[in-house]
């Protein structure tokens, strides 16, 4: 007897497909488990294994073919070293192979992800029972049987359900198999060579995993968009020479604890740019603690300057370099890195040019300050040299509108530009 | 002596044993049986089937006693235990009969006679069959001992079957004695008190523990305690027993109640204090099989350390219920027969029922189970005061208790007492075979009226949402 290779359903919503690839041609000897062509869906490609062994006497449908209906016969297996004169092809598709549409509920949505015991409604009752198993048979690397507490547990763990083998009948996950997984997962983790010569593989610290999370959670929550000025700082450099001179190798003001200073300065001309999302509501900062972003060992760390407004550039240098030197030997307390309601973060040293800096949760806006460097500048038709820096200042659209934003850029480069303006 | 080798011989008669000769026939393997006594085994012969004979009787008697409620009236009701007695004895033989049949059917050979497993070579095993008619000895590739267990003495009692009653006296009475007082509140002694107050007999019960059915969720062993102080059932618990002296066809039993003694008597006293295994003179010392606290120590498919030989049912350990020793045959053979994709016993999901009035039922952990394995748990609990049909059948107390891990929505433990309760238990054992989650439970339709609607309701009261509580 010949046997007909039938459309399988490769997810439980599937009632129709492409035939994207034929593996294997009319004459081919298959064995069970054979790779015998590629499905695609609506959803993937996927391969289908032939489910008994013969030889493929007539493919019915051809490669490209779209729309083939579920248990709709696509091949013809010839068993027993029959002929295919001897048979006769029935490939109409049957008169009721269509699917039974799934009835969702709405209310549990983690019945919609994955297919259940219930889609053995799927396979038509009309269909034969040889067909319906050969479908079974064939699709059943693409379906999945869990209970539902098994479900459930993949869920709140976040297991991939199609990684794990089934241990209850018709290898159905069941809630042990999850808790063994988690195990054998931890232990390949264990067992995977921690370097070898192509790659090396170092364990992510607390740290890297907490930078991971409120970066990840920065992006995907807070809608930023990002704002740049150029800034001629020949001003702000000569103040600084003037100060630095006076200082008897008492003290060195940089470029930074200016740029703190004017960012503090800022924030008191433009106060809607100092303020953080809060869901219900937006909380408007009275201070202005600059968090300043310092790199450390395996990461990054934001110390934070608190009541800036109050303090001098002197002050402001002489904390800064405490912190910073604190963050290098992790000696920083909570108190120092968490809070803050602005940030700033200063790639300068490294030439950088500019870049857009990801916001620090909960504030509102960070300011990425590039590199201070000579460009040739046009003012009244002329072409000039000045030592010019860009700034960009990156908001969270929820609390910082575009208008603020600018106000607060230009503002900034006043300040910047104008230096003595800070003394006010 | 033949040269045929059996590919299984079962040791043991009972639910485990003759369920694994019928599903090794099934699976196309050779098997005898060996049956010291009684086809059935005590289950059938001595113990669940003949004693639901008598609580049938007994609740008769309890229903013709309030009949006035239903518009009825009956007046001279005399209870002729004889009749009870005999009524028992032949649900008892009849079910007995009908597993020869079985077995015969399943092409089972069935020796009358008592077994001894002894070596013979490294793969098969000889069994010595000592009957009537001699010594008969048979070889087997695999040996299923299903031996069973039988009631416990106290070192200081033991039942004569005249005064001191077990279960066998207990459940063949010719007379109704005055008073009885009962050793101990499990499931044995609860059913016999149930049965002999319902008849009409002053009971007295002696637990040691803090609670009658001490292996119940509290709060149900606290309906059922109350139920049958309101009977008349004198309940003592955190009372132990003393001694106990024979005289002039009395009993005297001193007993002690937190550190207090005490002294009463009756006329008869049923010992219902426990089982244990029947490991003696059945071979076992000549083999590397390990023993531990009296039972039958083996893994997970039931093969004891000695290649080869399995052990089932009572014999291995609790729960001493019929239904696990048969869940265990089914799996210990399927596993002998190498088929694949077998699951291990799950000891947390074997239901088990008490058949007293009000009958228990329960799966799972107890709430004070769940506490102690430190399981974040929601209780859900609905009284059959809220069912119409409990109420409809003038059977409306009782208590259908859920308890479900609050983080994975696993059904952790069900606890009932009630009417019915022993036949809706198997609803929550397939929920929790099944893996449900409270989720599939809450929407599941149950259909109205009928006494499983509770069943539904405390599963709705433990997240809150019951409708008729």
């Amino acid at each position: 007897m010949s046997i007909n290779i039938l459309m399988p359903a490769l997810s439980p919503t599937m009632e129709e497909g492409t035939l994207a690839k034929w593996l294997v041609k009319e004459g081919d000897k298959v064995n069970s488990g054979d790779l015998i062509a590629e499905i695609e869906t609506d959803k993937a490609t996927m391969e289908v294994e032939a489910v008994d062994e013969g030889v493929i006497g007539k493919i019915l449908v051809t490669e490209g073919q779209e729309s083939i209906q579920v248990n709709q016969p696509i091949a013809v297996l010839l068993i027993n070293g029959e002929k295919l004169s001897e048979i006769v092809i029935d490939d109409n598709i049957p008169e009721e192979p269509k699917p039974k549409k799934n009835v969702v509920n709405d209310t549990n949505n983690e019945e919609n992800d994955l297919p259940s015991l219930s889609e053995d409604e799927l396979i038509s009752e009309k269909t034969s029972f040889v067909q319906k198993n050969e479908v079974l048979n064939t699709i059943k690397s693409n379906r999945l049987f869990a209970t539902p507490l098994a479900k459930r547990l993949a869920k709140q763990r976040d297991i991939d359900l199609s990684l794990l083998t089934g241990s209850g009948p018709n290898g159905r996950i069941l809630k042990i198999d999850i808790e063994n997984f988690k195990e054998e997962k931890k232990s390949q983790v264990d067992n995977i060579p921690l370097s070898n010569n192509n790659s090396e593989l170092i364990k992510n610290s607390s740290m890297r995993k907490t930078i991971a999370e409120r970066l990840v959670k920065s992006k995907n929550e807070a809608p930023h968009f990002y704002l740049s000025i150029d800034c001629n700082i020949e001003q702000l450099l000569k103040a600084r020479s003037t100060i630095n001179s006076k200082s008897n190798d008492e003290y060195k003001i940089s470029v930074n604890d200016m740029i703190i200073k004017a960012a503090s300065a800022t924030l008191l001309k433009v106060p809607k740019a100092n303020a953080s999302w809060e869901n219900e509501n937006t909380r408007y900062f009275k201070n202005t603690d600059i968090s300043v972003a310092v790199a450390i060992d395996g990461g990054l760390i934001t110390p934070i300057i608190k009541n800036v407004e109050f303090k001098g550039l002197l002050e402001i240098s002489n904390e800064m370099k405490t912190l910073a030197q604190k963050a290098k030997e992790g000696k920083l307390k909570p108190e120092d890195y968490i809070g803050g309601s602005f940030s700033i973060s200063n790639l300068g040293m490294y030439g950088i040019k500019e870049f857009s800096a990801v916001i620090n949760p909960p504030q509102g806006c960070i300011l990425a300050i590039g590199v201070g460097e000579q460009r040739a500048i046009v003012t009244n038709n002329q072409i000039s040299i000045a030592t010019m820096m860009t700034v960009t200042l990156s908001c969270d659209h929820r609390v910082v509108d575009g208008a603020v934003g600018a106000e607060y850029l230009s503002k900034f480069k006043e300040f910047i530009e104008n230096p003595s303006l800070m003394l006010l | 002596m033949n040269n045929k080798i059996y590919d299984v011989i079962v040791i043991g008669g009972g639910p485990g044993g003759y369920v694994a000769a019928i599903r090794a026939s099934q699976l196309g393997l050779s098997v005898a049986l060996v049956e010291d006594k009684h086809l059935g085994g005590i289950c059938l012969n001595w113990g669940c089937i003949p004693t639901k004979a008598l609580l049938r009787a007994s609740e008769i008697k309890h229903m013709l006693d309030n009949v006035n409620e239903f518009g009825f009236s009956v007046s001279n009701i005399k209870v002729d235990i004889k009749k009870v007695t005999e009524r028992s004895r032949k649900v008892a033989s009849q079910l007995s009969a009908g597993i020869s049949h079985l077995l015969k059917k399943n092409k089972v050979k069935v020796f009358n006679g008592f077994a001894e497993i002894d070596k013979n070579t490294d793969q098969i095993k000889k069994v010595k069959i000592k009957s009537k008619d001699g010594i008969n000895t048979e070889l087997a590739k695999n040996i299923i001992i299903a031996t069973g267990a039988k009631s416990r003495n106290l070192p200081f009692v033991k039942s004569d079957g005249i005064n001191v009653w077990d279960y066998k006296t207990a459940m063949t009475p010719q007379d109704l004695p005055n008073s009885l007082v009962i050793i101990g509140s499990g499931a044995i002694g609860m059913e016999f008190a149930s049965f002999y107050n319902d008849l009409g007999v002053k009971v007295t019960v002696i637990e040691t523990l803090t609670n009658i059915l001490p292996n119940e969720d509290e709060d149900i062993s606290k309906i059922v305690q109350n139920n049958f102080i309101k009977r008349g059932i004198d309940i003592k618990t955190n009372t132990s027993l003393k001694s106990v002296k024979i005289d002039n066809n009395s009993v005297s039993s001193e007993i002690s109640t937190d550190g207090i003694n005490s002294l009463i008597k009756s006329e008869k006293l049923i010992l219902a204090v426990g089982i244990i295994a029947n490991t003696q003179n059945i071979g076992l010392e000549k083999f590397n099989i390990k023993i531990d606290k009296g039972h039958i120590v083996t893994n997970e498919y039931l093969e004891t350390d000695e290649k080869g030989i399995y052990a089932i049912g009572d014999v291995t350990g609790g729960p001493w219920l019929a239904h696990k020793a048969s869940h265990e045959a089914i799996l210990c053979v399927e596993k002998i027969a190498g088929l694949s994709n077998l699951t291990p016993l799950d000891k947390s999901s074997i239901p088990g029922c008490t058949y007293c009035r009000p009958q228990v039922a329960s799966i799972g952990l107890t709430e004070k189970a769940a506490k102690i394995k430190n399981i974040n748990i929601k209780v859900g609990k609905f009284p059959f005061i809220g069912n119409g049909k409990a109420i409809a059948l003038g059977d409306s107390e009782g208590l259908i208790k859920t308890i479900f891990n609050n983080d994975t929505g696993e059904l952790v433990g069900a606890h009932m007492v009630g009417p019915e309760v022993t036949e809706l238990i198997q609803g929550f054992s397939i929920a929790k075979k099944l893996e449900t989650t409270e989720h599939e439970l809450m929407h599941t339709i149950f259909p109205h009226p009928t006494l499983s609607e509770g069943m539904h309701e405390s599963v709705l009261d433990a997240y809150n949402q019951a409708i008729h509580y």
